[in-house]
């Protein structure tokens, strides 16, 4: 019900280009029409980098009823590696490829009460859930967290709608954010959703916060964007003693495209680390287990007895000259 | 304004909005206790309440293997938990516990959809929720309001929810259908206004004036005044409310004491509740009540009207579900119309306008659509 579409490419053309911060432009495309674009979805972006082209994700911020005028807002990223500084390069009247929007952070109807949390450029992936909010007359809060005014996009626009719900939380003003009251004080009595979307230290805080308060984990809703690992993926060697099998994993496949490449009979399903069904035993591993899947919890990840091989990788060992990973596995 | 084409407005078998309210239970059938299965606008719902008595629509399917969850158990302050493998999900539908694993899948979840409690009914927004404003919710308060009493029941009616709609709109029928309690030949006889309002609803006025009044006015007459005998003024004003509430102003007053001037005071003023909820093409859940503004005390009334009532309605379900049997048995003969249809055939170029603007993803229910002002820019 939630797993994404493919994405569809298309063509869209730039029609406005403008700042709305001294690092932030907002940057409003036309595409073929279809359906509004709903709050929490991201269009994926083509970008040229002085490395090539290379895909990004931006939040829509806007969309025309029927989806075929959307705006992103893009903040220019002082580390980028590249695809900010092409996006602010777009003026008016410029072609981008770009997907239709793009489903991993839907709001749901429902919540007994809302907190919208935003800080900085995440601001983008959550103003159209306040709007939302607001149209559907929910019980919410809208908590905007920057580091100085200046840097905050939208500020006006949301004190006008959002009025007395709205929390700014200003660094150099003195009204920063403290993750640690704003989990305690939510109310105990029901439950709440909370919807974030900010620096990744942020998002971790706030989530270690809500674990050890034991608020229920599906009530606090972030974007992932995947789960990235641990290490960047590199190849390495997988056996399977029973079947007389052993194989390379390139750094591009995974595990269980390797092993099906190979001739193994593998079951899996969802082929994002969610459903477990490809669960394997590990009978031993050389070098490091680095496991992206979020069917296994923490302890189990700890153990390395198990790995879901349609995301889990093998990183070489830390000893550069003990050679490339290696993971032998049992059926 | 240029003319119009309209495919779909004299359709036997109407589609439905789905970005629109609907009325789905009376409050008291959905409990904290267990949950309940009805199905919306071709969506098969789960029905149940939190402990802090909140309603909850969620697709009655589980995620994992698609088994009902209306016969499942609740289970803690909101969750309602799969009578196959145990799987839980809160009040948003969002998976919280799954079988023999620590860890819960992040895209497991089933959809949840809006729901409002209001004039004692639950009502759901089958469509994109980002549309649902509360304030869309048809005017049905005479239901909750202290100045009226009353009470109904819910029909299940075999046939497509607008043949109903078209009954409502058009009380010519009552002569022919409700001869026994309602039905006397002025009605057929006298005029009736019809008018688009600037908000989107129509108006439907017909007034009689110093008539007989038939049976069942004639007890209620007597029940604000015992010895009344002789003729009245009686009227009924249809309101029509996008997409499917019909409420009905209807009563009698001694002839010639000012009714039609607004000087009702010698007379007896009821409203007749109607909502109909599309369940499939061919079938709906229909939710009436008959509210009155005297005699409020009186229990004794509210059972007799709801009674009676009960049996009228009895008449047009019998001749509904036979004229939907009749439709689809004739399936190359079309839908003609008669100057009584003016009602009926507003409601069905509403309901068309509101289908045009849900598949341009627009707003729906705004009366520009409604009115069909901007018509011309399609």
């Amino acid at each position: 019900m939630s797993s994404d579409p493919r994405p569809a490419w298309t063509t869209a053309r730039v029609v406005e280009s403008r700042p709305v911060t001294d690092r932030i432009r907002r940057v409003t495309f036309e595409r073929p029409a279809g359906r509004r674009a709903a709050p929490g979805t991201h269009v994926d972006v083509r970008v040229r980098t002085p490395k090539g082209e290379d895909v990004r994700s931006y939040s829509i911020v806007e969309s025309s009823a029927d989806g075929s005028r959307l705006t992103v807002s893009v903040m220019r990223a002082q580390a980028s590696r590249g695809g900010s500084v092409f996006m602010h390069g777009l003026v008016e009247g410029d072609e981008i490829e770009c997907t239709q929007p793009l489903q991993n952070f839907e709001l749901r109807h429902g919540a007994h009460r809302y907190v919208v949390l935003a800080a900085g450029v995440g601001i983008t992936a959550v103003i159209e859930m306040g709007r939302v909010l607001h149209r559907l007359g929910q019980d919410y809060r809208f908590v905007y967290v920057g580091r100085s005014r200046a840097q905050m996009a939208y500020v006006d626009e949301l004190a006008a709608l959002h009025g007395d719900r709205l929390e700014l939380r200003v660094d150099d003003e003195g009204t920063g954010l403290d993750v640690e009251s704003l989990v305690a004080d939510l109310p105990d009595d029901g439950r709440a959703e909370v919807y974030m979307c900010g620096p990744i230290r942020l998002m971790d805080a706030v989530r270690r916060s809500w674990l050890s308060h034991g608020r229920p984990i599906a009530d606090l809703r972030f974007e992932t964007f995947g789960s990235s690992g641990w290490f960047e993926p590199e190849a390495f060697e997988v056996e399977i003693p029973e079947l007389g099998l052993s194989t390379v994993v390139a750094s591009d496949a995974s595990l269980l495209e390797a092993l099906a490449a190979a001739g193994a009979d593998m079951m899996y399903d969802c082929r994002k680390g969610e459903c477990g069904l490809c669960e394997v035993t590990i009978s031993s591993v050389r070098g490091r287990v680095d496991h992206r899947d979020v069917f296994l919890s923490d302890d189990e990840k700890a153990t390395d007895e198990t790995l879901c091989i349609c995301v889990s990788r093998i990183a070489a060992p830390e000893d550069g000259d003990a050679g490339t990973g290696r993971l032998t596995l049992t059926l | 304004m240029s003319l119009e084409t309209h495919e779909t407005v004299t359709a036997k078998i109407f589609p439905h909005p789905l970005n629109a309210w609907y009325a789905v239970a009376w409050d008291h059938e959905v409990t904290a206790k267990e949950p309940m299965s009805r199905t919306i606008a071709g969506k098969s719902m789960v029905l149940y309440r939190t402990t802090d008595n909140r309603p909850v629509a969620l697709a009655d399917a589980c995620w994992h293997r698609l088994a009902p969850l209306s016969m499942g158990t609740l289970v803690g302050s909101d969750e309602i938990q799969c009578p196959y493998h145990g799987l839980r999900y809160n009040s948003t539908g969002r998976c919280t516990s799954m079988p023999a694993q620590q860890t819960v899948n992040p895209s497991a979840m089933v959809p949840s959809y809006p729901v409002v409690e209001r004039y004692r009914y639950l009502w759901v927004w089958p469509g994109d929720m980002t549309l649902a404003d509360p304030d869309l919710i048809p005017d049905m308060s005479q239901m909750s309001s202290p100045e009226w009493a009353g009470d109904g029941e819910t029909i299940h009616a075999a046939c497509n929810y607008q043949l109903i709609l078209d009954n409502l709109m058009d009380l010519t029928h009552e002569e022919f259908v409700h001869g026994a309690s309602l039905g006397q030949a002025e009605l057929s006889e006298s005029g009736f206004h019809t008018k688009l309002e600037d908000d989107g609803s129509v108006t439907v006025t017909r007034w009689m004036h110093e008539v007989e009044p038939p049976p069942f006015w004639r007890r209620n007459m007597r029940d604000k005044f015992p010895d009344f005998d002789g003729l009245v003024d009686r009227w009924q004003i249809i309101h029509y409310y996008a997409p499917s509430t019909i409420c009905i102003d209807v009563g009698v007053a001694k002839a010639g004491t000012g009714a039609d001037q607004g000087d009702r005071s010698q007379g007896v003023n009821g409203y007749v509740m109607n909502t109909i909820t599309p369940e499939t093409d061919r079938s709906s859940h229909y939710f009436w009540a008959f509210m009155r503004n005297y005699r409020l005390e009186s229990q004794t009334i509210t059972t007799q009207l709801r009674n009676g009532v009960h049996g009228v309605f009895g008449e047009d379900e019998v001749m509904l579900q036979a004229q939907q049997a009749a439709i689809d048995a004739n399936p190359d003969h079309e839908f003609y119309s008669l100057n009584i249809d003016a009602g009926g055939m507003w409601v069905r170029r509403i309901l068309d306008r509101m289908l045009a603007a849900e598949e341009r993803g627009e707003d729906p229910l705004s009366a520009r659509d409604l009115t069909g002002i901007g018509a011309a820019e399609r």
